[in-house]
């Protein structure tokens, strides 16, 4: 197992957001998680990434064996979790080279590899545009400034395959994003799925989810998943909304 | 250009999620490690305090100066004691009281200044409590480092000035400015108050009055200066004033690059440090004057740091001249200071490239005037404020260009940083446009490090500290990329030291 989370509860500004959610997601599953606004599908992917405004108030989560609410969010990255943010934040100033160069370094100090000097790093960099079809000149300009929303989320992926995370979490990567933008992001999940390396991807709509075809997929409602089942729970959701699960949900 | 003339306040007081900084405030309020902050003990011989005109002509004695200088410092002592302590910086201060400090202070081999004529003597002379003081600064004494050319400054006077044998062979005279009016008094005469006028302020004309010591630099007829220059300045004694006075001439064709550091002990009482700097670039001449200042901030409120008041101008008097300012300012209780130039000769660029850094209590209100007189002069300033804590950094500009600079031309770039939300960043950029072919840009961003970018980059694995310090240096990249490569290393370590408990 490399997720188990049990219990979890957690709250932002004294309000429960998770109120006991269940989720264990083993060595290169996909998991989707879809659910109606409001129902927690970013404070999940915020809590598990180690966002500080959160609060956790019961529940665990153990990552690879390891206590993941204990760890601070870098220490969290380090061993291999991965967020792709909603809003990737731009830094003015700092080129994105530099940013993933020193990301890349603490992560591979982490697993106990020496660090990559400017000439490695461009090297292992050009490789991964490559194998993501992304522009070449990525690297030079400043994180995130002045690129399109497509252009964030891309950057976000390149960032996840440069990484080599173990745990990739998308959190509603897809949110703004015009159908050729969707399908690079979808082709550049698609393009890292492997045995050692699974998914958790957020999302509101079944458009993603055509592309990257889950191993599993939960509904949200309410700070708890109500629904699991396979990609044909897509589909159904698609036809009949959330709507039959929630009532059903409400009645239990 | 009408609407150039207006100015603007960007100020950017945090108020909302007061919780949202509680962890940057927490770690700023952190105490800070300012290393430099040791004392030396050694006999020195300092004046009472108080400040009269026996005590100007005391000076004037002790340096055993010549009827000229003492009346250039009686003429501006008459005139300063006309003058009130000007107020209209965005600073904060209760007025000094200036009979509360001594205006001469040194080291009591050092009263021989004038005569250390060569290194070794210089060397020999030195006390070697001094010696050790700079040996800790890390700066070199002995002229060992081929790279620069030092010219050591403690409290009141040089005690030494290495490498002058060299320099001397390709006519380039770098000795303090005591000697050089016991030396070179027709240079000094031909120059000092010209840039900057006994009369020109408060404190230049406090200066003009107890100037105790600084540099003078000739560099001659199209000579390139191999070496850079460079001036180290240290307040030891306690409730002593610096008042050191620089004179800089470039003759025709010549090239110089200078540098100046600055530090004080830690101690609790405010030290004030007024200084005024002159800088004359002849006809196709260049200097690059550059500043890393590291006065002592004071503890945590501030209290007892060095106040520096601090007047810096240049005249570009010859055509294709170039005068270029850079800077980084991380100490000092408080900062007032606008290195300017003087744009009169046809062709002639100003450049000021700074970075000024606030913490904790520090305040600052710094900038340049850029004064274009000549035809198709051009300046750029590029200014970068960074402020932490409950500091107030303040930008303050002037680009004037007079009906006589056909064709001249302006960049102006400013830009402000806020660490945490109880800081303040304001910039107050004047424009003066009397010929309508003048082309004048500003430009001007106020941005802040928030949780948002310190969650992302943590969340790719980088720490908190390195992540302050890759955003803050990213920031100031277009000023430090302008210092000497050495000097640019020393002001990143000395951002990320100011910065520390910032950062955990």
């Amino acid at each position: 197992m490399l997720l188990k989370v049990e219990n979890l509860q957690a709250e932002i500004d004294d309000k429960q957001i998770l109120k006991g959610l269940n989720l264990e997601v083993k060595p290169g599953e996909v998991h989707a998680i879809m659910g109606p606004n409001g129902a927690g599908k970013s404070t999940l992917a915020n809590v598990l990434s180690g966002r500080d405004d959160y609060e956790v108030t019961a529940g665990s989560v153990t990552f690879d064996g390891e206590d993941l609410l204990e760890l601070d969010a870098d220490d969290r990255a380090r061993k291999g979790v991965f967020l792709a943010f909603q809003y990737p934040v731009e830094i003015p100033g700092v080129s994105n080279k530099l940013f993933m160069q020193t990301a890349l370094n603490a992560v591979r100090e982490e697993r106990g590899l020496p660090a990559l000097d400017m000439f490695d790093f461009d090297e292992f960099a050009k490789a991964k545009i490559e194998l993501l079809d992304m522009r070449a000149d990525l690297l030079e300009r400043s994180v995130n400034v002045g690129f399109s929303g497509g252009e964030k989320k891309r950057n976000d992926i390149f960032q996840m395959a440069l990484l080599e995370p173990k745990l990739c979490i998308l959190d509603e990567t897809d949110s703004g994003l015009d159908i050729d933008a969707l399908r690079v992001v979808a082709n550049g999940v698609n393009a890292l799925r492997s045995e050692d390396r699974s998914f958790i991807v957020v999302t509101h709509y079944q458009r993603l989810l055509d592309y990257i075809k889950p191993d599993h997929v939960h509904v949200l409602y309410d700070g708890k998943i109500v629904k699991s089942g396979g990609f044909e729970l897509v589909h159904e959701l698609e036809e009949h909304g959330y709507d039959d699960i929630i009532q059903q949900h409400n009645k239990d | 250009m009408a609407d150039a003339q207006q100015i603007t306040e960007l100020q950017l007081q945090g108020v909302q999620e007061t919780s949202q900084y509680q962890e940057i405030d927490d770690l700023i309020s952190k105490n800070q490690h300012y290393k430099e902050g040791f004392v030396t003990t050694t006999a020195v011989e300092t004046f009472a305090k108080g400040l009269n005109e026996d005590v100007v002509r005391a000076i004037s004695a002790k340096k055993n100066e010549p009827e000229w200088m003492l009346e250039f410092r009686l003429k501006a002592f008459a005139y300063w004691q006309t003058l009130e302590e000007p107020h209209w910086a965005k600073l904060n201060y209760t007025p000094l009281d200036y009979q509360d400090y001594s205006y001469y202070s040194a080291p009591e081999c050092g009263s021989c200044a004038g005569s250390c004529d060569t290194e070794q003597e210089a060397e020999n002379e030195i006390d070697p409590e001094v010696a050790k003081a700079f040996a800790e600064l890390g700066v070199p004494l002995t002229g060992d480092d081929s790279n620069v050319a030092v010219d050591a400054i403690f409290d009141s006077i040089s005690v030494s000035t290495t490498k002058r044998e060299d320099l001397a062979e390709l006519g380039i005279i770098f000795c303090s400015f005591s000697e050089a009016v016991q030396d070179y008094p027709e240079l000094v005469q031909k120059y000092i108050g010209t840039v900057v006028p006994h009369h020109d302020n408060f404190f230049a004309a406090l200066n003009s009055a107890v100037a105790s010591d600084g540099t003078f630099v000739y560099i001659p007829e199209g000579v390139r200066c191999p070496i850079d220059l460079s001036t180290y300045f240290r307040i030891n004694e306690a409730k002593t004033g610096q008042f050191e006075r620089t004179i800089l001439i470039a003759e025709k064709g010549s090239y110089v690059s200078y540098l100046e550091g600055c530090s004080a002990p830690a101690r609790d009482t405010y030290q004030l440090h007024a200084a005024v700097v002159e800088v004359i670039v002849h006809e196709d001449a260049e200097v690059k004057y550059s500043t890393v200042q590291n006065w002592y901030p004071g503890d945590e409120d501030c209290e007892g740091g060095i106040l520096n008041f601090v007047t810096k101008r240049g005249i570009c008097e010859g055509k294709n001249s170039k005068l270029s300012w850079t800077q980084a300012e991380t100490g000092s209780a408080i900062t007032w200071k606008y290195p300017s130039c003087i744009l009169k000769g046809d062709n002639s660029i100003g450049e000021f490239y700074s970075v000024a850094l606030t913490n904790r209590k520090q305040q600052a209100d710094t900038g340049t005037k850029m004064i274009h007189i000549g035809k198709n002069t051009r300046s750029t300033i590029i200014s970068k404020g960074l402020s932490a804590g409950t500091s107030e950094n303040t930008y303050r500009g002037l680009v004037k260009v007079l009906p006589s600079a056909e064709g001249a031309r302006n960049f102006t770039q400013c830009d402000s940083m806020l660490i945490g939300d109880k800081c303040g960043a304001h910039t107050f950029p004047y424009i003066e446009a009397e010929n309508p072919t003048a082309q004048l840009e500003h430009e001007a961003t106020t941005s802040r490090i928030g949780e948002d970018q310190l969650f992302y980059c943590k969340q790719r694995g980088i720490s908190e500290q390195d992540a302050i310090s890759m955003i803050v240096n990213g920031f100031c990249k277009d000023v430090f990329s302008e210092l000497p490569l050495e000097f640019a290393q020393e002001a990143e370590e000395l951002l990320a030291i100011s910065l520390e408990g910032s950062v955990g």
